[in-house]
């Protein structure tokens, strides 16, 4: 049988195989877009510090679907689909601002900021001429709602009744973690996109992948930010697509293992001119100087050291993925914590000394997995189970991932 | 120093730092800068928002020598060249030796593949100390025009 007419059947190993179909088909793709973002899951629109004020509006999208998210006059967070019930069309088309209601600018269609339908323009006709049957519904087109939950501040959006309460989703303790880095009223520093030419789901995997990062990041591995011999661990939340993975930095700098198994990650010698980047306080004080937190299926809350940032998943096609970083302080830092934050920004983004080769890896793999259909990927890192983990020589929060999306895509 | 001889240095000082950046001098890139320069590279978005992240931020020559350093022993990325086209050069005094520019600019980036793209476009907001010692940036600020950057930027722009 040729490899184009085999069914997509996962292979039997189970959670210890991803089979590479999985990232390329635009069959599987369309039916996450149905089965993940429009179903049972928690989409992450951004922080509510983003929309401070009533009036205050951004649009963006759950999964490819386009949504606007508003503050209402009585201060509640919205989200509903940014499609005019009449043609389709965008209602909204601005990244961000704010507005009392919100009209289409097709043919002036007006809404509330709650997404209801206001206004019809020239309903009932001109003197007595055209417009609409008196039995006309238009409201039957409206945009759909999506039911928004805000948890410290992250807000997220889901377009199913099923979807089970937020904190249930993704586990008590995930929601532990979350609480500790969103402990108090946010500001938001700034943001930007980062486009990456794979797959989505290979740059999920990426941040649930702890293996990889003294692998491939260097920069981590020479400054001992994230050794592997260091104290952390792994904690898989929820239906296993939730993660979270912390580090206790400098618990254990002398270890050698990577000298020992001539790791290319460790080149001798390597120095900061400026270290100063990299002067951090403890801000919660528990030594944890590491965190990346995920939530299935699109959300990244990130603290490497003072460095706060939420990044937002979202897929662009079967080969490509947006990237959307905001980067964050609190209400309360004084222009020393800014200008700390702004300089450990260095280490993320799409030009970040521990980041930057993500962009690139997860398109090695799209790229290299051409022509292997069939072939599968091979997940055995710390077993073929998925459970937390104290070492983070594991795999398991990638495994718990495709734990989630299975389930969720009856594969 | 009359208005054109400042021009000209300015222009001067602009078209060798991206004839360094796109010849693959890196090395070179922190002495376009005084010893406490200033150097980031944002958006459009964040500028005009005045929000203060950047996507690379540094103040000083030493923080640029870092960032050298680690693309040549630490980062990993393909092979890949800029070429940057700088134009619409506006400069203005400030004080005898210290004048504001701004200009524009374009970066083509060229895969080793050969795929050769638009990766960046945007503005140079500086501000150039030009004394016995020569002409330098005592800021540059790299304003991008686009939120969104493709795969990653590596080399500066």
């Amino acid at each position: 049988m040729s490899e184009v007419t085999q069914p997509r059947t996962w292979p039997r190993e189970g959670l210890a195989r991803v089979p590479y179909w999985v990232y390329q088909d635009s069959g599987v793709y369309e039916r996450e877009q149905e089965r993940i973002y429009r179903g049972a899951a928690w989409n992450f629109l951004g922080l509510e510090a983003e929309l401070p004020n009533a009036g205050d509006f951004k649009t963006t999208f759950v999964g490819e679907m386009p949504v606007v998210v508003t503050r209402d006059e009585r201060g509640t967070l919205n989200c509903f689909e940014n499609r005019c019930a009449h043609r389709g069309a965008l209602l909204c088309l601005a990244d961000r601002g704010s507005a009392k209601e919100i009209a289409c600018v097709y043919h002036n269609w007006t809404y509330d900021l709650r997404g209801n339908l206001t206004g019809v323009a020239f309903r009932r006709g001109i003197k007595g001429q055209g417009g609409m049957p008196e039995d006309a519904q238009p409201e039957s087109q409206a945009p759909r709602k999506l039911r928004v939950t805000v948890f410290c501040g992250l807000v997220f959006a889901t377009l199913s009744d099923e979807t089970p309460p937020f904190e249930r989703y993704v586990g008590a303790e995930v929601a532990a973690r979350i609480r500790r880095v969103m402990k108090e009223p946010v500001r938001v520093l700034g943001g930007y996109s980062q486009v990456l030419p794979s797959n989505w789901k290979l740059y999920f995997e990426n941040v649930k992948d702890t293996y990889h990062a003294s692998l491939l990041h260097l920069f981590f591995s020479t400054f001992r930010l994230n050794r592997l011999e260091q104290k952390g661990g792994v904690i898989v939340g929820g239906e296993g697509g939730s993660h979270v993975s912390f580090t206790m930095m400098r618990t254990d700098s002398s270890g050698d293992e990577y000298e020992k198994a001539g790791m290319r990650s460790v080149s001798g010698g390597y120095r900061l001119e400026a270290p100063q980047m990299l002067e951090s306080v403890d801000e919660y004080g528990d030594g944890i100087t590491l965190q990346i937190l995920t939530v299935f299926p699109g959300f990244v809350l990130q603290q490497i050291m003072n460095c706060l940032a939420v990044r937002q998943v979202l897929p662009k096609g079967p080969g490509r993925t947006e990237l959307v970083w905001t980067a964050f302080g609190y209400a309360s830092d004084d222009a020393r914590m800014t200008e700390r934050r702004i300089r450990q920004a260095n280490l993320v983004g799409p030009s970040g000394y521990i980041s930057l080769e993500d962009g690139a890896a997860t398109g090695f793999v799209q790229r290299g997995v051409q022509g292997a259909a069939a072939h599968a990927s091979v997940v055995e890192m710390g077993g073929r189970s998925v459970e937390s983990s104290e070492s983070r020589v594991t795999e398991t929060s990638v495994r718990g991932l495709w734990q989630q999306y299975r389930a969720h895509m009856g594969l | 120093m009359t208005d054109v001889e400042l021009q000209l240095a300015v222009e001067n000082l602009l078209a060798r730092y991206v004839h360094a950046l796109d010849d693959d001098r890196l090395e070179e890139w922190p002495d376009f800068f005084v010893e406490q320069g200033r150097y980031r590279i944002t958006t459009a978005e964040n500028f005009e928002r005045k929000l203060p992240l950047a996507i690379i931020y540094a103040d000083s020559r030493a923080m640029l020598r870092d960032r050298v350093s680690a693309l040549r022993h630490a980062n990993i990325y393909e092979s890949q060249r800029y070429r940057h086209v700088v134009s619409s050069v506006l400069v203005e005094r400030l004080e005898p030796e210290l004048a504001r520019a701004s200009s524009n600019f374009q970066v083509v980036r060229i895969m080793h593949s050969g795929e050769a793209t638009l990766f960046a476009s945007g503005r140079y907001l500086d501000r150039i100390r030009i004394d016995g010692s020569g002409t330098r940036f005592e800021e540059r600020i790299a304003v991008l025009d686009s939120r969104a950057v493709d795969t990653l930027l590596a080399i500066p722009i």
